[in-house]
């Protein structure tokens, strides 16, 4: 299926969001996520389906001011 | 120093991570600085890069809190999703709530921010409203659950200090005891001392150090203001007048 992974097309086969983070080598990172403008927690990530067209924002800690 | 949220800061000074020209003089301007709080953010990684992880043990290096923004959002959604994840990531509360109104200006939307500043509150947020001086936004976002206002001195990275010395007096006038932060716009030490002088509880800043041709020595030079101004508040003032009065007493003067 075709998704959009940090506003880029990603062609995946990962059933959940782990799945997903997992593919992406970011299954250990520490990272925060929202899928089609809605948060989803680290709790609920294995539960996620992932679906034709979601939009999947992955984030990590940065500099800010 | 002023307590948020219930915990005690150390520092009267908190500082911006971004900008920096490298990891070593970002170590170097917090630890010259003493600030004890950092502002963060939530980004996109690129690809495969793993930048945020470093990041995040640097700032764990620094042994400061931190205190996350919502930097970039135009929409109150935008806004809370942001704060969301921002709370996951660095396990805090805390909040530094930013919804921009006006791109050329980066001037908070006023009613996005008391809206998303209501949904936060409400879901155990605790958040620091970067907001204007405006009297009536500040006591609608008390109202909604804000315990700390930011106001802006001026516009994010210009440099201009306190553009409206008169807003920020009232505002300091009118919420005796809400922790005041200047946010934003400071460019020297003074701009810094001249708010602790008026009595607000802290300053926040960013690129004034960042950009500095020597981030350290500036991040040293703003605490020293930044103490000053503190300890002059404290010391109550002479009130400013428009006619001179002789500091040297006129009795007893030779009369030559």
């Amino acid at each position: 299926m075709k998704i959009i992974v940090n506003g880029e097309a990603f062609e995946t086969s990962a059933p959940t969001l782990t799945a997903l983070l997992e593919e992406l080598g970011k299954g250990d990172a520490k990272v925060a996520t929202s899928v089609n403008e809605a948060f989803v927690s680290k709790a609920q990530r294995a539960d996620l389906r992932v679906q034709d067209g979601d939009r999947v924002e992955i984030v990590a800690p940065r500099q800010g001011g | 120093m002023p307590t948020f949220y219930g915990t005690e800061v150390t520092s009267r000074l908190m500082l911006g991570t971004a900008q920096y020209p490298s990891p070593a003089i970002l170590a170097d301007a917090f630890r010259r600085s003493g600030a004890g709080i950092a502002t963060v953010s939530v980004r996109r990684e690129a690809g495969g890069d793993l930048a945020g992880q470093d990041f995040w043990a640097l700032i764990r290096d620094l042994g400061v809190a931190v205190l996350p923004n919502t930097a970039g959002c135009y929409s109150v959604r935008e806004a809370v999703t942001t704060a969301q994840m921002a709370r996951e990531l660095f396990d805090t509360n805390w909040i530094k709530l930013e919804v921009i109104g006006h791109a050329d200006t980066l001037q908070p939307d006023p009613f996005g921010l008391v809206d998303a500043a209501s949904q936060l509150a409400e879901d155990g947020f605790e958040v620091f409203p970067y907001c204007t001086e405006d009297l009536v936004l500040c006591e609608r976002l008390v109202e909604v659950g804000c315990k700390v206002l930011m106001p802006w001195g001026a516009p994010i990275g210009t440099g201009l200090g306190l553009n409206n010395i008169y807003g920020l007096r009232s505002l300091r006038a009118h919420f005796p005891d809400i922790p005041l932060v200047v946010d934003a716009g400071l460019g020297l030490p003074s701009h810094a001392a001249q708010a602790m002088e008026m009595g607000y509880d802290a300053v926040l800043l960013n690129t004034a150090v960042a950009k500095a041709g020597d981030p350290a020595a500036m991040a040293r030079a703003f605490a020293l203001a930044v103490e000053a101004g503190a300890l002059a508040a404290g010391a109550d003032p002479m009130d400013a007048r428009d006619m001179a009065a002789p500091s040297t007493p006129v009795f007893g003067k030779a009369i030559l």
